[in-house]
């Protein structure tokens, strides 16, 4: 177990890391999820050891390592940049940290085998890093931090630089990987689809902060502030400011809907209506959705999918939409928006209701 | 298709076309003229065929100015590769300390070669020099223009000052070029400092070395104006390397039909350096590639 204890991380006056207490459990896979310079990686790095905390405590198995080297911790780490030792074959470079653990020959030999088993190098053993493609590279990378059997495996960002057929292919195999080994996996990404796929825990961070931590799907469905919504959706959740008045939701331009469900408790005021892009539509599902007015700016088609950018007001929305759209600019759409997918949040951004599909799932 | 044709196009390669002619074609074909026949002035040239190559081939003296130039291209490398890989690691990475090193480092390489030999000449010297009347001074035997063996100190110490900076700027240029990842990698897999260099720095600085090496080897194996300045190529022919000694040869005896077949050679071996030195370089790009 790691718990860090009022951990904060501050370079030449600058927060980068605001007191924070995290506990990870061993055998769990934990995602740190955040925008680019939230501060995963400081983060991390204050895990492993290779930055010392400006203050609080990190506490391994009960045991205080703040000061400890990351030499002395026992931790492996696998970078987005594809690290290998060049000249060393990729049998030795998964092989050199337990040469320098001073392990019996054969017993080097028998987890070298088995972790590039796992992983798929037995082919490509006596290659060198350089003469595999992007996915090999990292694939020894991630062999040589497991095999190991280090009590903390930093991922930062491991499959950001493969192409995406390759990013696929990994991801979908790491859940297998991590399984059979008894560490606490840190894994670091900017993509919400990657966390919800590799399941787990999840801390959403948001400039030096962690806004959530909790199990993946429960962060997911239910994000305690407008921060996390934000962290954890993709595209970005929407917001529109709404007014509750008794048993009526007004929305900015004048558009109501019935404040039941989950709404009813709700003391009357203002708050912010949160709600994720799939589930704007551009057709009436059922006769409990209401219509927004927007104007259209620009249609993304991917393919089988578009993104349609909306203007409400002052409000800058994206709805995704199956199948192909092709929407001039400019042009007056209304959009179809069910309650029962709406998040409340108070004027200080702190969730007030939950979307009640959020509640039935 | 029809292509527009029109003649009048040759013109314009004319002045280039002249150029070349009379500062390259025309004086190496005078070479070339030297190399095969013997004169005897006025003008009158007699064709003597492969004679004066084999004399080259076969001369003792061009033999020892060979195993001389090899030796000193030898030990300079033995000396600058590491010294200068030492010196790239010492450095520091960022601030205004690295620029200030940079900018010290470079002065030598930026001295004109006739006045670093000037520089050394008078530094040596036993009468006035800083170097020699202090070594005379504490009783040490030191003469440039006696012993062969100071002067060949003189002359690595030299080049050793004169070029050391190229092969640090190179070597700290692949340095800086390594992600602070690796060196994290390291730590974390408690990899002594001896094995950061050896498995992290030396293979990811392979490239740039071997450049320098090249670079290095060339220019020393071309070296004339500092030996030429500081000792002449004496005592006796200590310091006589190929290009001293084929200036001997050819301005100094006036021994032209050698000289030009010996600077023909010279020329071709050079070729063949720069081929090789071209091949490297291309090849290790396309190494890099999948990086």
């Amino acid at each position: 177990m790691l718990e860090l204890k009022g951990v904060a991380k501050r370079v030449r006056g600058q927060t980068h890391i605001y007191p924070t207490d995290l506990t990870l459990e061993k055998g769990t896979m934990n995602v740190l999820l955040g925008p680019t310079l939230a501060g995963k990686t400081t983060l991390m790095r204050l895990l492993a050891g290779l930055d010392a905390p400006s203050e609080g405590r990190v506490i391994w198995d009960g045991r205080d390592v703040t000061g400890v080297r990351v030499q002395d911790r026992g931790v492996a780490m696998v970078y987005q940049q594809f690290i290998n030792y060049p000249s060393m074959s990729v049998y030795e470079n998964i092989a050199s940290p337990l040469r320098i653990a001073g392990q019996a020959r054969d017993e080097i030999d028998r987890k070298v085998r088995q972790t590039a088993d796992l992983l798929k190098l037995s082919p490509y053993l006596e290659r060198l890093p350089l003469e595999l493609s992007g996915g090999q590279q990292q694939r020894c990378a991630l062999a040589r931090a497991l095999v190991k059997d280090a009590g903390l495996v930093l991922l930062d960002e491991p499959l950001a630089n493969l192409d995406y057929k390759l990013r696929e292919e990994l991801r979908a195999e790491l859940p297998r990987i991590f399984q059979k080994s008894g560490a606490i996996f840190v894994y670091a990404t900017t993509e919400p689809e990657e966390a919800l796929l590799l399941g787990g825990n999840t801390a959403a961070l948001w400039e030096g902060r962690i806004a959530q931590f909790g199990p993946t799907l429960d962060v997911y469905r239910q994000p305690c502030d407008i921060v996390t919504a934000r962290v954890f959706s993709n595209p970005p959740m929407n917001f529109t400011s709404v007014r509750k008045d008794g048993h009526r939701l007004t929305f900015g331009r004048g558009v109501n809907a019935p404040a039941d469900g989950v709404f009813a408790g709700l003391p009357d005021g203002d708050y912010s209506a949160g709600f994720r892009a799939n589930h704007l539509g551009l057709n009436v599902h059922t006769g409990s959705a209401i219509e927004l007015p927007c104007t259209v700016g620009v249609s993304e088609i991917t393919g089988s999918e578009t993104y349609l950018h909306l203007h409400h007001g002052d409000d800058r929305w994206v709805a995704l939409l199956h199948g192909v759209h092709d929407i001039p600019q400019d042009s007056e759409v209304g959009v179809f928006l069910e309650t029962r997918y709406l998040y409340l949040f108070d004027v200080a951004g702190k969730l007030a209701a939950p979307a009640a599909y959020a509640m039935a799932a | 298709m029809d292509k527009p044709v029109n003649q009048r196009a040759w013109f314009l390669v004319l002045p280039v076309f002249l150029l070349v002619a009379f500062s390259a074609i025309l004086p190496l074909m005078t070479v070339v003229n030297y190399a095969f026949n013997d004169t005897f002035g006025s003008n009158a040239f007699f064709w003597v065929g492969l004679e004066w190559f084999e004399e080259v081939l076969t001369s003792e003296r061009v033999h020892e100015a060979l195993l001389r130039q090899l030796l000193f291209s030898a030990i300079i490398l033995a000396i600058e590769i590491p010294l200068g890989i030492a010196v790239a690691l010492t450095l520091p990475k960022r601030g205004i300390g690295a620029s200030v090193c940079l900018v010290i480092l470079a002065l030598p390489l930026l001295i004109p070669w006739n006045v670093v030999g000037t520089i050394w000449q008078v530094f040596a010297r036993v009468d006035i020099g800083l170097l020699g009347a202090f070594l005379s001074q504490i009783g040490v035997d030191f003469n440039i223009g006696q012993d062969s063996i100071d002067a060949w100190v003189v002359l690595i110490v030299m080049d050793v000052w004169h070029w050391t900076s190229l092969v640090t700027l190179l070597a700290y240029a692949g340095l800086q070029a390594i992600p602070e990842a690796y060196y994290q990698a390291g730590r974390i897999d408690q990899a002594s400092r001896w094995a950061v260099f050896r498995y992290i720095e030396l293979p990811k600085m392979k490239g740039v070395l071997l450049i320098a090496i090249l670079l290095r080897f060339m220019d020393s194996f071309v070296i004339y104006t500092e030996p030429f300045v500081v000792t002449g190529g004496g005592p006796g022919s200590a310091t006589t390397f190929l290009s001293i000694d084929l200036v001997k040869m050819a301005i100094g005896q006036f021994d032209l039909g050698p000289a030009a077949a010996f600077s023909i050679m010279y020329f071709f071996v050079i070729l063949l350096i720069c081929w090789v030195f071209y091949t490297v370089m291309t090849n290790l790009d396309r190494q890099d590639l999948p990086e």
